[in-house]
């Protein structure tokens, strides 16, 4: 095999699926059971009726290995369709974090002005607390975090990445 | 709304029960019959079996046999294979056969038992998480939480199953809902909300496959189960195709009846126990059309040596058999009869010639490699070769002229039925490729059985797979089913211990079968005809005799018990690293630790 095809990429890749009993153990046992990746999965119901949902993974692999993916997916019976958004051109991705910091005196304000900068809200507050509320790329939050860290980051939730093509198309 | 105004089907559907309501949609799916075992959670479709003749049930001696005798049945039919087992230990037993029929593709609807609704996750009596067990295990499954959802759930377990690649389905049925009362619905007849396999191929790439294979100089055909699947059409299509072009075909484990065995353009199996010509042609080929098979790992050898210099074109109706081991050059998704027909419109229609001179060149290389005869063997004294045994099994059936069907088990007895039967015609052969099950031959032979009361049904079997399924003699005593057992009997585990003999140094661990059964016994004591062949010289009598019967039988065939099968290719090696029967004193050379831990 040539080094070309040996190179790994990161794809992120939309699936419309019915909202069936068993429909996210069918898309996670898929991915354990053939070894691939996941970096991130989200889902949630989509349309007005709750009958679709739409599932976002995030996943590292070579390009036959995505292409593999996509087309496993693709063949599930409840899933209506894939999308790899990295390959079909711009798109948003955004992830929700939530983030605690804890801490006194100058480490309270300096969090606060890190916050500021990172446009990221408070959401709760005590004498010694922050809770953080902040969305971006997964790689704006990582730099939040590692910047809370010596200021007193105790606890971290991330929601993984959603993500969806500009433009005025629909996947539908 | 007025009790005029109703839908008549609403008001049928009341007075029918869960059960009623699943057999009535069996039977408007096309099932005449069904493999089960009755148990606590199924006893309200047993019951309801008992009060109609439109479905026959067979009852076998344990699950596992049931979703292979719904395969074997399934295979020669073309239709789908019906399973009924109850909850817990029913559905666990059935898991290897379900597994077996998703590797092969192979359409089965398995209905399982299960607790009642209110009981699901209380750890009830045999209770078992079905759906969860055998999400891996299926193409696809459900559990029906609601009356409402049964009539719509079933029908659509046929659909999937026999749809695009086929697969096993499996619907697990509480038993509230097979007691309460539940509304049928016809069959839909609109389409699937979201599964619609595309079968009719895209015109570019079929241009382009033609393109490339009228340039061709050393073509090869390479044909799989997925030519089987298709029906009976996509065989006369193949053999169309085949013989206008006049390139060389060679079949898979799979596909063996997809071409006709005595065509002479076709090569025999390929792959690791295939034949020297039909593997050389796949390495030496420029242009490999791959129809319905799916690059398996017995068939490619060590995969970057694979075909080196090749173009490939793979037709297959599963996406995501494209691309997948082996990198293609033109993938077609499509149905292999529609893929076929397509391939055939264009080749006459692209003026290109063909490049005749070279396609001769190819075939006098094909015939001096053909010249190795590399399935030959020596019967020489009494002691009965295997595959002996299997070549005069193939002569006298063949001279008698009568339908047959053969199913194997797992083993080096299964290889030498693909070597040394010919098969002429597609859906005759029933064996477990894929997942390889040893116990898959007795109950497939069964439902081939059931299938075609008036054919002749041969199990060729081992000493040590038989007795993974023995108990299901007591189904063919029951329905006079007389399928035959034909065992190439050697006293050993014989694929095991030949890797042992060839790469383990010669330490045969546990692979010799100790305390064997007195076959000809065990036959008796289960109401069928036992017989012995322990030379030579008999071997032509009890072959006839067991044909003759019209009972079950099993002839145990002494033969030799340090046969290996070949040709091979050891695993991690490539295909013109392999191995003929001439050279195997000494041991297998050149097989690294990298290529030993290949299965």
């Amino acid at each position: 095999m040539s080094e070309a095809e040996n190179v790994q990429r990161a794809a992120t890749i939309a699936v419309l699926v019915e909202n069936e009993a068993g429909v996210l153990a069918r898309v996670i046992g898929l991915f354990s059971g053939r070894g691939y990746n996941i970096d991130s999965l989200t889902v949630a119901p989509v349309d007005e009726t709750g009958r679709i949902s739409r599932i976002t993974v995030v996943t590292t692999g070579t390009e036959m290995v995505i292409e593999q993916i996509k087309a496993q997916l693709d063949r599930l019976v409840p899933v209506h369709k894939v999308s790899d958004l990295t390959l079909e051109g711009p798109h948003l991705v955004r992830e929700l974090a939530l983030i605690k910091v804890v801490g006194k005196g100058d480490n309270r304000i300096e969090a606060l002005r890190l916050a500021d900068a990172f446009r990221a809200r408070v959401v709760d507050a005590s004498t010694e607390s922050f809770v953080f509320e902040m969305t971006g790329s997964a790689d704006k939050i990582d730099a939040f975090c590692a910047l809370m860290r010596p200021i007193g980051l105790v606890e971290v939730s991330r929601t993984g990445a959603v993500a969806i093509a500009r433009g005025p198309r629909g996947l539908n | 709304m007025s009790a005029a105004t109703k839908p008549a089907s609403t008001a049928d559907a009341l007075t029918m029960s869960g059960a009623e309501v699943v057999l009535r949609a069996l039977k408007d799916n096309g099932v005449d019959v069904i493999f089960g075992y009755p148990g606590g959670a199924v006893l309200p479709i047993y019951d309801a079996l008992f009060q109609q003749n439109a479905i026959r049930h067979i009852l076998v001696r344990h699950e596992q046999a049931a979703v292979h005798a719904a395969e074997g049945y399934a295979r020669s039919t073309g239709k789908v294979g019906c399973v009924l087992v109850t909850s817990g230990p029913g559905a666990t037993n059935a898991v290897t056969g379900l597994v077996d029929a998703l590797m092969d593709s192979i359409p089965v609807v398995c209905l399982t038992g299960q607790v009642p609704t209110h009981l699901i996750g209380n750890d009830a009596f045999q209770e078992a998480d079905t759906t969860g067990i055998t999400r891996p295990a299926t193409k696809h499954n459900y559990l029906v939480k609601k009356s409402g959802d049964l009539a719509r759930v079933v029908h659509e377990a046929f659909y999937v199953a026999k749809s695009g690649r086929p697969g096993p389905v499996v619907v697990d049925l509480p038993k509230d809902i097979l007691i309460n009362k539940a509304p049928y619905t016809e069959p839909p007849t609109t389409e699937h909300r979201t599964y619609r396999p595309q079968t009719e191929p895209d015109a570019e790439q079929i241009r382009k496959a033609v393109k490339l294979l009228k340039a061709a100089k050393r073509p090869v055909v390479y044909a799989g189960g997925g030519v089987i699947n298709s029906g009976p059409e996509a065989s006369r299509l193949l053999a169309d195709f085949v013989h206008m072009t006049g390139f060389p075909c060679t079949n898979t484990l799979m596909g063996l009846g997809a071409f006709p065995a005595s065509d002479p353009q076709f090569l025999g199996m390929l792959g690791m126990h295939g034949t020297y010509e039909a593997n050389l042609v796949m390495h030496g080929c420029d242009v490999m059309l791959n129809i319905g098979a799916r690059f398996d790992d017995r068939v490619t050898g060590r995969l970057n040596a694979f075909a080196p210099d090749s173009k490939k074109i793979h037709a297959d109706i599963d996406p995501s058999s494209i691309n997948k081991n082996v990198p293609v050059d033109v993938p077609i998704v499509g149905d292999a009869a529609r893929v076929l027909a397509a391939l055939i419109e264009a080749w006459k229609s692209e003026d290109a010639p063909q490049d005749k001179p070279a396609l001769t060149a190819w075939w006098r290389q094909i015939d001096e490699w053909r010249a190795r005869d590399c399935l030959r063997y020596r019967q020489e004294g009494r002691i009965i070769k295997p595959q002996h045994a299997v070549k005069r099994l193939y002569e006298i059936t063949k001279e008698l002229g009568r339908e047959t069907f053969i199913t194997t088990e797992v083993g080096q007895h299964q290889m030498w039925a693909a070597q040394y039967f010919g098969f002429q015609k597609p859906n005759h052969w029933m064996t477990s490729g894929g997942l390889g099950t040893m116990g898959y031959g007795l109950p497939a032979a069964m439902g081939v059985q059931i299938a075609h009361p008036d054919a002749l049904v041969i199990d060729i079997a081992g000493e040590a797979s038989i007795l993974m399924n023995i108990q299901e003699m007591g189904t063919l005593a029951q329905y006079r089913l007389p399928v035959k057992v034909f065992i190439l009997n050697n006293e050993y585990m014989g694929m095991v211990r030949q890797w042992q003999e060839l790469l383990h140094g010669g330490r045969y661990s546990e692979s010799y079968s100790a305390a064997l059964p007195d076959f000809v016994k065990l036959a008796e004591s289960f109401h069928a005809v036992g017989m012995r062949a322990e030379g030579a010289d008999d071997l032509d009598r009890v072959i006839r005799e067991m044909i003759a019967i019209d009972k079950p039988v099993i002839a145990d065939i002494c033969v030799a018990k340090d046969e290996n099968c070949f040709p091979m290719i050891p695993s991690g090696a490539a295909h013109n690293e392999m191995i003929l029967g001439e050279d195997q004193e000494g041991g297998v050379k050149g097989v690294t630790d990298e290529g030993k831990v290949l299965v």
